[in-house]
């Protein structure tokens, strides 16, 4: 047997077999169940580290479940996208289950089947070759993820939870609408054959298969947060417990992608008549997200609702960009797609730990506490890590960088994200890139424009908290917590240092989205493809 | 066939999503449920509806298409599961907030 050709399952198999071994385990078993998650949740790493390499050549990894043909089988494809978004998802969660060892992962049950749980919808979502499937594992990350929300309980979750549970499952019934009504109108689900079927669809059928599109983008939209679609988002992500917040740095990222793959895929050059459909709703619905998350960033009162916006201000943005589709463009907003991730994810932790020694964030996890016995905490302190000392200058340099990341100014990640999202709108003004000059001038404004209003935000709440917090309590941190914080810049730091390398792959899977003959052959192989015109 | 199944699905929908948008939690979870129903017909009906016909390949008697079907289970056993969890949910914001309205505290008389 080949295990490299098994390579792309992985993703999927792995936190498969791993929850399922953790849930039968009770809560007294809690150090095993750690040990499988880490172990698994690196397995991860590496396999997403191999997948990017194999993808970084151009090879696109099909992988058909039970070897039948592909339009028939289901498929899951590991292209660079794919595997980008599989990288950032593992890095992410291996430091969010890391900071979650400290005390997070004892605040509630199943903690840790369910993490694994989302990260198999995840990289499920990621990798999938069809639409019906996308639902599948959309609906799989989606369950574990309100399991997740809640964890630690209280009535702020519980509250906000329900909201966003009703949401999206309202949005999970659009998405089947849409998935139904293309299958009704193009007869099949698989993405590759699709982008083949579609420009050879009866004008008549046209429009029930444009609605289905539409249907399926506000599903898409939805979960990526856009405005009027989001305002389940601010709630979920500031009540949710921090390492789960910044896991949920990641799924927000999945609308942009799912956006990216599906609209991109179908609706691209190549789509016939039905080529840019929707266009201006996406561009419309990202900057209308953008200055939403814009205007929240700066009313923001709590730094976790400061780090909720900004991951609509960073959904918005990504969203734009995408929907202004040209190459540059979408190359450089998957670079910064990645480097956003990573510094939400390391700002939601950074925001507990920063929180931790004042009064409202003690009242939830006192909360939580009570609900789930308090009996360990005391007996464990110290016992994970030990506390570490300059703590408020640690807390204060992390923050800074985030704020950097963030604000995308010099010298961080941040920065070469938005430049070159600025150097790609300058390069499409050009006639020739069919970009209406008033659209690109908006959007180098509002890239501005957010970048300042988060300057400003990120500005207040580091001086109210760290330079002259009203009461100067120094946050017990241990070092087991400060470490995947550290990672997180560190991955950012990675990523300014490789920013060549790194933005070659954006910009080729970029490209690889706008012309997918590569992906569409290497779902559907040649000799297949003459039975599909009929 | 076509008038009936049309009937229900828009009568399913009205319904569900009149309910979907009451104040109270139990009419939120049976506004999501009866537009499942309805999701889950018109998924069926996506495949073409056919009387009389299985939905395998035999030989002169034409078949029915069976991916949809195999659609629509997968939707309903997704849908039950996100439904029940629905459920606790909706028990426990209802045992911490003392009141069923969605936002957790009555609005004012």
């Amino acid at each position: 047997m080949n295990l490299a050709a098994h390579l792309v399952m992985l993703p999927v198999l792995l936190p498969l077999v791993a929850a399922a071994l953790m849930l039968p385990l009770g809560e007294r078993r809690r150090p095993l169940k750690v040990m499988l998650n880490l172990a698994s949740t690196l397995a991860l790493v590496a396999v997403a580290v191999a997948l990017a390499m194999r993808a970084g050549t151009g090879a696109v990894d099909v992988y058909r479940l039970g070897d039948w043909p592909a339009p028939f089988a289901i498929v899951l494809v590991a292209d660079r996208l794919a595997a980008l978004m599989l990288l950032a998802t593992s890095v992410l969660a291996f430091c969010s289950l890391l900071f979650s060892l400290a005390r997070w992962h004892r605040v509630g049950v199943h903690f840790h089947p369910l993490f694994q749980f989302l990260l198999m919808g995840l990289n499920g979502a990621f990798l999938t070759g069809d639409l019906f499937n996308l639902f599948v594992f959309f609906e799989v990350l989606l369950v574990a993820s309100y399991g997740l929300a809640l964890h630690g309980s209280g009535s702020r979750r519980v509250q906000a939870g329900m909201h966003y549970i009703a949401v999206n499952l309202a949005a999970s019934l659009l998405f089947l609408l849409g998935v139904s009504l293309i299958y009704g109108v193009a007869g099949t689900l698989n993405m590759a054959d699709l982008a083949l079927r579609i420009p050879a669809i009866a004008p008549a059928d046209r429009p029930l298969l444009e609605a289905g599109a539409a249907l399926l983008g506000t599903a898409f939209l939805t979960k990526a947060a856009a405005w009027p679609l989001g305002f389940w988002l601010e709630d979920t992500y500031a009540a949710a417990s921090a390492p789960v917040a910044a896991l949920f740095a990641i799924m927000s990222k999945l609308g942009v992608y799912a956006i990216a793959r599906v609209w991109l895929l179908l609706f691209g050059v190549a789509a016939g008549p039905s080529a840019g459909l929707g266009a201006d709703w996406l561009l419309a619905a990202g900057i209308a997200t953008l200055v939403f998350g814009m205007l929240g960033v700066l009313a923001a009162q709590e730094m976790a609702r400061l780090a909720a916006n900004s991951v609509l201000v960073s959904s918005g943005l990504l969203i734009a960009m995408i929907a202004v589709g040209n190459a540059e463009v979408i190359g450089a907003a998957f670079y910064y797609l990645v480097v956003s991730t990573f510094a939400l994810g390391a700002f939601f932790l950074l925001v507990e730990l920063a929180d931790r020694g004042r009064s409202a964030a003690a009242d939830i996890l006192a909360v939580t506490r009570e609900a789930f016995g308090e009996d360990e905490d005391e007996a464990d302190d110290g016992e994970v890590g030990v506390a570490i000392p300059a703590t408020m200058a640690l807390l204060g340099l992390a923050f800074l960088a985030c704020a950097l990341l963030l604000a995308g100014l010099p010298p961080l990640a941040g920065f070469i994200g938005k430049f070159m999202l600025l150097d790609a709108l300058f390069a499409a003004l050009t006639p020739a890139a069919g970009l209406a000059p008033a659209v690109a001038w908006l959007l180098l404004a509002l890239l501005l424009l957010s970048s300042f209003a988060t300057l400003i935000a990120m500005s207040r709440a580091g001086l109210n908290r760290f330079w002259a917090p009203l009461e100067p309590r120094v946050p017990r941190v241990r070092i087991i917590e400060m470490v995947p914080v550290a990672l997180l810049l560190a991955a950012c730091a990675v990523l300014t240092v490789a920013a060549g390398p790194a933005l070659d792959y954006a910009g080729a899977a970029a490209r690889a989205l706008i012309a997918p003959q590569d992906y569409v052959e290497g779902v559907l192989p040649p000799p297949a493809t003459p039975e599909v015109a009929p | 066939m076509e008038l009936v199944l049309t009937i229900a699905i828009g009568v399913l929908t009205g319904s569900g999503i009149w309910l979907l948008l009451r104040p109270r939690t139990f009419q939120v979870i049976i506004g999501l449920s009866l537009l499942s129903y309805a999701v889950n017909l018109f998924i069926f009906a996506m495949g073409r509806l056919a009387v009389d016909v299985a939905p395998v390949l035999e030989d002169g008697t034409g078949n029915s298409d069976p991916l949809p079907q195999a659609l629509v289970l997968t939707a309903i056993v997704i849908g039950f599961a996100t439904t029940a969890l629905f459920l606790v949910v909706l028990l426990a914001n209802r045992g911490f907030s003392g009141t069923d309205h969605v936002d957790g505290r009555e609005p004012p008389p």
